[in-house]
């Protein structure tokens, strides 16, 4: 049964036009509104967890000076930092944020398929954070048995937050599921089946192929997550032992036995594994174009960049226990997860030699995205570099739960991501607003924010080969640490607090902008894809005006020999402007193909 | 297809068709949106039941106690010797025959033969309706009669009660929202709802439906009878 592509019927989908400030603003159903909401409350609790990182680096540069911070308070701010940061701020503002402005903008979509469940997913997820947030003021906090929340330990007495705290937890991590859900197959969908005339899937900016590869990961990664929060909460409210195995406290036998802690550690991290990468492919995704653009040259070997994405997603799925190597696993598991850890090297390699080939030679704009996209280069290489060390059996055993892989997985999926979701927020800012930022305090942040990570993270990796453990509130004396280790944890701590300081440039920049900066134009980077030839900038409700437009070219038309321009828009004609070099693409070879 | 014997040369028939499906432009498969976000939804289900039923049996490997005997403790006798596996042989029968008439309902839409469709709809949603009474009586057994709760009953291991309750009542769900589904669709069916936008939604609701079925169907054959 033949069905009908909207670009192609006489009758478009029908618009929910807002028709007040509430239908607008709040339960707005337009995908670029759900965008900056899904952004700012996921920027706000990534604020709460920034605070929370610098409460635990003041209790560890300065242990003994203050009184806010005692032992269940560390613990807690452990695991809220962890938690918040990775799902509740990354996923959400890469994939609610990024993906919801600019997977019907780069389609040449009106919006997404089923705005209506897109508005739910933006609520629901705003429910979410109100559970987690009211952890905070239960009896007993929040939990504090790490982002991991590895059972028994979150269940035992002398957890904080082991009563009330974990429940919430769980219950706050269920709820942000079917948020994503509900978000991600809108995602899905929509790059799959509303794309306009002449966009195939190979003409699609990297940004909306990192976007969709992570989006089908997080649909087939949170359901793992899910199956072990409803697990959990059935031992905590129900009494079961699927986690829980006969565990003696104080004294007296708990009222379990028999439950498989591993079970939830294999739950967890088949999960936890692909959540990586739900971060990271997004942000590779939006590092290619910002560098692309900024580089005036076509992003170097594009189909090998697509299909980098998709072998690393599927690669993701099967190395979920190398974070297991010290729970203990036959031999041969560890031989096979080591095995394709280091092979998921190789496709991640490739994207990082095309990036630095998409510099080369070319017209480099050193503007502000461009600052932040080359820092992060440079932040993944380094993050990526240590974990070919933590990949291996024998090197991870000895540095597992060590400050060395704090400062491996804060390099590559803390810093990494941050510093491309800043070059992202920098380069689409003018059209999101209509205005320019301000370009030497953009500067001026990127500086303290790439060499201040640095400060914090490079001491790491030394703290972590002297042994130090990471999650423990106070060292004490201890024979194998020496004294100066704490002389490293001092400027650790310093730095941290200048970084966390400098972030209120980024803050008063866009606020400021908003008003005061300079009106930026439709397209002010001179970009080739196709959000930045929208009728309306910013724009309107329905994006394009009276008709959809169509695609003639890839995203990357840079710099092209003849051109009246340095770049093509993807949606000029090829009668206009002469193609690219068609040895160096060729997506599909009749564009003006018609459905049969 | 016209495009199939130019790119597809040399390959085999279905490999083309895909290939010409993911290099056209505007939509990847020729399907309402609708399909294809229940499909995928689908797939993303599959991952929930499959950590559900593997959690199961690593549950099962690793505990304690031993395992009960299903066979037994799913037995009823009928005035005479228990039959094992007896309730829940007609569970599995009544689900895969709500499944065929789901199917029938879907031919009579696509033939927009509103009155035939509302009443498949009808028929299967009240098969899955006895479905989840059947699933209510026999927890309302296992837990009166015979003692099994959540946190322990008096067979063996204690997660044999966990499992069960949490499987079959997460099925149970599934059986029941499906049911909700299929009645709000097949009343729309009556009113004319579709009969500008189409028919495919029986078919949406079928695919969901079929899931459901074929979800039952290895809950039955881990749970049950391994």
């Amino acid at each position: 049964m033949a069905y009908v592509p909207l670009a192609d019927q006489d009758s478009e989908m029908e618009m929910h036009h807002p028709h007040s400030w509430v239908t607008k603003y709040v339960w707005s159903q337009d995908h670029k509104v759900i965008a900056i909401q899904y952004g700012g409350l996921a920027i706000a609790v990534g604020v709460v967890a920034l605070v929370l990182s610098l409460l635990m680096r003041m209790q560890l540069g300065f242990p003994e000076t203050f009184d806010l911070i005692d032992p269940s308070s560390y613990y807690q701010s452990v695991t809220m930092h962890g938690m918040i940061m990775v799902v509740y701020m990354l996923t959400a503002l890469l994939l609610g944020g990024f993906g919801n402005y600019l997977i019907p903008l780069m389609c040449g979509a009106r919006d997404m398929v089923f705005p209506f469940l897109n508005m739910l997913s933006v609520w629901v997820y705003a429910l979410s954070v109100i559970i987690l947030m009211a952890s905070f003021f239960v009896d007993g906090g929040p939990t504090g048995g790490g982002w991991t929340l590895y059972p028994p330990q979150t269940a035992m007495a002398g957890t904080p937050g082991h009563d009330m705290g974990i429940v919430l937890m769980l219950l706050s991590l269920a709820v942000f599921i079917v948020a994503f859900t509900m978000g991600g197959l809108n995602y899905v969908t929509t790059i799959l089946q509303y794309r306009c005339r002449g966009l195939t899937m190979m003409r699609l900016p990297l940004t909306v192929w990192g976007i969709f590869i992570a989006t089908i990961l997080g649909l087939f990664a949170f359901p793992a997550l899910l199956v072990s929060a409803i697990m959990m909460l059935f031992d905590m409210l129900l009494g079961t032992s699927f986690f829980m195995p006969a565990v003696i406290e104080s004294g007296t036998p708990l009222d379990h036995n028999g439950g498989s802690p591993i079970l939830f550690q294999h739950l967890f991290w088949f999960f936890g594994h692909p959540e990586v990468y739900i971060v990271a492919l997004p942000a590779f995704g939006l590092v290619s174009d910002v560098l692309s653009t900024h580089a005036r040259k076509n992003i170097f070997g594009y189909r090998m960049m697509v299909w980098a994405i998709i072998a690393i997603g599927g690669l993701s799925f099967i190395v979920w226990a190398h974070h297991m190597y010290v729970s203990g696993m036959n031999p041969y598991f560890g031989f096979f997860f080591a095995t394709t850890t280091l092979i998921i090297a190789v496709p991640t390699a490739l994207k990082v030699y095309n990036w630095v080939l998409t510099l080369w030679e070319g017209d480099i704009r050193l503007n502000a995205p461009m600052y932040f996209a080359i820092g992060f280069i440079f932040t993944f290489i380094h993050g990526g570099l240590t974990g070919l060390f933590l990949g291996n059996v024998v090197i991870d055993l000895p540095l597992s739960d060590t400050y060395f892989v704090v400062a491996h997985f804060h390099m590559v999926m803390g810093v990494s991501p941050v510093l491309v979701i800043f070059a992202a927020l920098y380069h689409w800012y003018p059209k999101v607003t209509g205005r320019m930022f301000h370009e030497g305090m953009a500067k001026a942040h990127f500086w303290c924010t790439f060499l201040g990570t640095y400060a914090i993270y490079l001491p790491m990796h030394y703290l972590g080969f002297l042994g130090v453990p990471r999650r423990y509130y106070a060292m004490g004396s201890t024979d194998f640490i020496p004294e100066t280790a704490q002389d490293l944890n001092v400027t650790i701590t310093y730095a941290a607090l200048f970084v966390g300081a400098a972030q209120l440039l980024f803050f008063i920049n866009i606020f400021w902008s908003l008003r005061n900066g300079e009106k930026s134009g439709p397209n002010p980077w001179g970009s080739a894809s196709l959000e930045w030839q929208t009728p309306d900038t910013p724009p309107v409700h329905g994006n394009w005006g009276d008709e959809l437009p169509t695609v003639y070219r890839w995203a990357y038309d840079y710099s092209v020999p003849g051109a009246h321009e340095d770049f093509i828009p993807q949606n000029v004609p090829e009668s206009v402007e002469p193609t690219a070099d068609e040895q160096h693409f060729d997506p599909s070879h009749d564009t003006s193909k018609a459905d049969v | 297809m016209s495009e199939a014997a130019i790119s597809g040369a040399g390959t085999m028939p279905g490999s083309s068709t895909l290939v010409d499906d993911w290099s056209a432009d505007k939509q990847a498969y020729h399907v309402p949106w609708g399909k294809a976000m229940m499909w995928i939804f689908l797939v993303s289900d599959t991952f929930i039941f499959t950590c559900f039923l593997t959690g199961y049996l690593h549950v099962r490997l690793t505990t304690t106690e031993p395992w009960p005997l299903q066979s037994e403790i799913f037995a009823l006798s009928f005035g005479g010797d228990p039959i094992p596996l007896i309730l829940i042989a007609i569970m599995t029968f009544i689900l895969i025959t709500s499944s065929g008439t789901m199917a029938l309902a879907v031919n009579f839409g696509y033939r927009r033969d509103k009155a035939k469709t509302f009443w498949f709809m009808v028929a299967t949603a009240a098969f899955g309706a006895s479905f989840v009474g059947m699933q209510a009586f026999e927890w309302s057994k296992l837990i009166l009669e015979e003692g099994v709760r959540p946190w322990g009953n008096p067979f063996g291991a204690p997660q044999f009660g966990s499992i069960f309750f949490m499987i079959t009542g997460f099925h149970g769900l599934h059986v029941t929202a499906g049911v909700i589904y299929l009645l709000t669709v097949a009343f729309k069916v009556k009113k004319g709802h579709y009969d500008k936008k189409g028919y495919e939604i029986v078919e949406i609701a079928g695919l969901y439906w079929h899931f459901v079925d074929l979800v039952w169907v290895f809950i039955f054959a881990f749970f049950y009878l391994l």
